[in-house]
């Protein structure tokens, strides 16, 4: 029964997206002509796939009950990079591998210090969100190398022949099916869960908890700096300072899609509604004039009230029970 | 099993002594390690570049620690309690640019009101925070990623693109900063001050004891009956206070402000604050430690100058500072512990 309610109340979370979602779209329309058309629908999801990515690895990470700040940080190193390799005159191939390895290293060392020194991964993640984004600086400089092959650069920008299917789209699309799968359908997914709902219990049940958790910060390293890949093609150049700030958003996406932040719930469709509600409403106030910063306004409320709304509800609902319970007892007394 | 736990009990009163002087000199250790390294940085730096020694060079170092350490004292307040503010920054850069952009409008505002203005900015934002984290139940780190995103698109807003700069605001404001008290910027005085009571309270005063408690173990402190919730609710509207006066300050010594100004203060103020070995997960740590902490981040900030190395070198050594605190820490821990252990084992 309470297996039941607690599928109910999760499922409910899900329709309350769905309905954010119909909302925005509402919206969007209303602020602008151009937001329900299929061309700006193509620009739109252009514009965050480089978050969606590395949304997908965070929800692993959050649902293990760590966080993983340097995401974007990471993104911006391995943007570094590709352009430093590229202007030494290394083909693009072996450029972006070399931007995934550094990537992976990036998250196997936020990984080696949390498991084996067990510090706590938000200050861990914090030190290196500072770490990887000065070596960033340090490498680069304020220069930027754009001077990508055409062919790149396309693909940051190009759609599926034929179609207005963003390539990044694509990319985007068969990385959620997978994680998808392995979250829900696969004992690797039975596992985040578990650690995240009693480290303890977990280890006792024979999972390896720090290896998983190794694992998944690799995995967040190496998501990242392909979002890195997809993020310098987009806009043929690699800085520094690519993508700055942008893991506050990945982490909104993360909780407001439902995943609890201390870990052990949430579900993977959720973070993929949140994630169009975020970038749909970006989308929609960007069309209406309305700048970045400002935007932010709304994505913030939007974290808080993800969280608040739902407590508020259930503050309401105490209230009212206690209530009905003190007239009923009254009631009986009488 | 059984005869160790009786064992423990039986002689539980004079280790556990020796174990709480332990864990005092432990954070003695800890903020005399900090020094040491502080003094290393000065030698090594000093040795190399004379005019690092220079009286005007350390008052520039301590101008530029005063900010963030007023700073790092409200978010020490919150860190102890188990909780964390990520909005300081922007409430820093909104109360900069709302004092600022106020002394434009009004060149003749009164100097006390324009800091009392900055300083309930500061206040309601603080308050906000800590009304959504007691009240709403909301944690920390989700309530404040969300109020620093919100507070500083507020300040966007409000600033609309435009940019104050020295020649608009009165020299009276200026003054906050600059004018000197017995050879020193009056900006070092205020944090100087605010460390000091601030230190003495979370010492010495009942409630500084209790909102240790409370990050030691919100669920025991609840029990013995600290009023957890409304002392969370201070701590985040007194660390809103101080970023707000803050603001004022930053506003006072650049001068030229706009509506990005403090953004990322954030981080180095955790920084300083882990750096300074507050405990990150509450129940530990101290002023002084803060303060140490943040002297030692600025003045890393200010060698770097000297020494010629690139400023691009700063925010990969702040992260780095970061990580080996904390690494150094845990090893501290550990070996504390496995101390404790032995002595209790004898």
């Amino acid at each position: 029964m309470k297996q039941l309610q607690k599928q109910l109340s999760s499922w409910s979370w899900e329709a309350l997206l769905i309905v954010l979602l119909l909302l925005t779209l509402v919206l969007g329309n209303a602020l602008s002509p151009y937001f329900l058309t299929p061309f700006n629908f193509s620009l739109m999801s252009e514009s965050f796939m480089e978050i969606a990515i590395m949304s997908l690895s965070m929800t692993l990470i959050v649902i293990a009950g760590e966080i993983d700040l340097s995401v974007a940080s990471i993104l911006g190193l391995a943007s570094v990079m590709i352009g430093i390799t590229w202007s030494a005159g290394i083909p693009l191939w072996l450029d972006i591998l070399i931007a995934l390895a550094v990537g992976a290293l990036a998250g196997l060392v936020n990984g080696l210090l949390v498991t084996r020194l067990g510090l706590p991964s938000l200050v861990v993640t914090l030190g290196t969100l500072a770490l990887y984004r000065g070596l960033a600086y340090v490498i680069l400089g304020s220069q930027a190398v754009s001077n990508f092959p055409s062919a790149y650069t396309n693909f940051g920008i190009g759609d599926v022949p034929g179609t207005l299917i963003p390539w990044s789209l694509v990319v985007f699309a068969l990385l959620a099916l997978l994680f998808l799968v392995v979250l829900h359908r696969s004992w690797i997914g039975r596992q985040i869960y578990a650690i995240g709902n009693n480290k303890e219990a977990a280890r006792f049940a024979g999972i390896s908890v720090n290896r998983v958790k190794l694992m998944l910060f690799v995995l967040s390293g190496l998501l990242s700096a392909l979002a890195g890949v997809v993020f310098t093609a987009r806009i043929s150049s690699s800085r520094a300072d690519n993508a700055l700030g942008f893991e506050l958003d990945v982490v909104t996406v993360v909780l407001l899609g439902g995943i609890n932040i201390f870990g052990g719930s949430g579900s993977m469709v959720g973070v993929i509604l949140a994630l169009f509600v975020v970038g749909g409403l970006r989308n929609a106030l960007g069309l209406a004039f309305v700048s970045g910063d400002v935007q932010n306004i709304v994505v913030g409320a939007l974290l808080v009230f993800s969280v608040l709304g739902p407590n508020i509800a259930q503050r309401v609902r105490d209230a009212v029970s206690r209530r009905r319970l003190a007239a009923g007892s009254s009631a009986k007394k009488v | 099993m059984a005869t160790a736990s009786k064992q423990a009990q039986k002689t539980s009163t004079t280790p556990r002594r020796t174990g709480n002087r332990l864990v005092v000199l432990v954070s003695r250790v800890r903020e005399l390690g900090l020094l040491v390294v502080l003094l290393l940085i000065v030698l090594v730096v000093g040795v190399q570049v004379p005019q690092f020694f220079t009286l005007s060079n350390m008052i520039q170092i301590l101008l530029s620690v005063s900010i963030l350490a007023i700073v790092a004292i409200g978010e020490t307040l919150v860190i102890l309690t188990r909780n964390v503010d990520l909005s300081v920054g922007s409430v820093v850069g909104f109360s900069a640019f709302l004092v600022a952009n106020t002394f434009k409008q009004n060149p003749h505002t009164n100097l006390l009101l324009g800091i009392l203005l900055g300083c309930a900015l500061g206040l309601l934002l603080g308050a906000i925070n800590g009304l959504i984290v007691t009240w709403g139940r909301v944690p920390a780190i989700v309530a404040t990623l969300g109020t620093l995103y919100a507070y500083r698109g507020f300040d966007f807003l409000y600033a609309g693109g435009n940019q104050v700069s020295a020649s608009d605001v009165p020299d009276s404001f200026l003054s906050l900063a600059t004018t000197p008290l017995l050879g020193i910027p009056l900006l070092i005085w205020f944090a100087v001050l605010l460390a000091i009571i601030f230190g003495f309270l979370l010492r010495s005063s009942r409630t500084g004891r209790e909102l240790y408690a409370i990050g030691s173990n919100p669920d025991a402190a609840r029990l013995v009956g600290i009023r957890s919730d409304l002392l969370v609710f201070g701590a985040f509207a007194i660390a809103g206070l101080l970023s707000g006066f803050a603001g004022v300050l930053w506003g006072a010594r650049f001068a030229t402000v706009d509506a990005t100004a403090a953004s990322g203060l954030e981080l180095l103020v955790i920084a300083a604050v882990v750096v300074g070995g507050v405990n990150i997960f509450g129940g530990s740590g101290s002023i002084v430690g803060a303060m140490l902490g943040a002297i030692v981040l600025s003045t890393i900030d200010n060698s770097l100058s000297f020494l010629r190395v690139s400023q691009f070198w700063l925010q990969a050594i702040d992260g780095a500072a970061i990580l080996i605190a904390v690494t150094l820490d845990a090893f501290i821990t550990r070996w504390v512990q496995h101390l404790l252990i032995t002595r209790r084992q004898r």
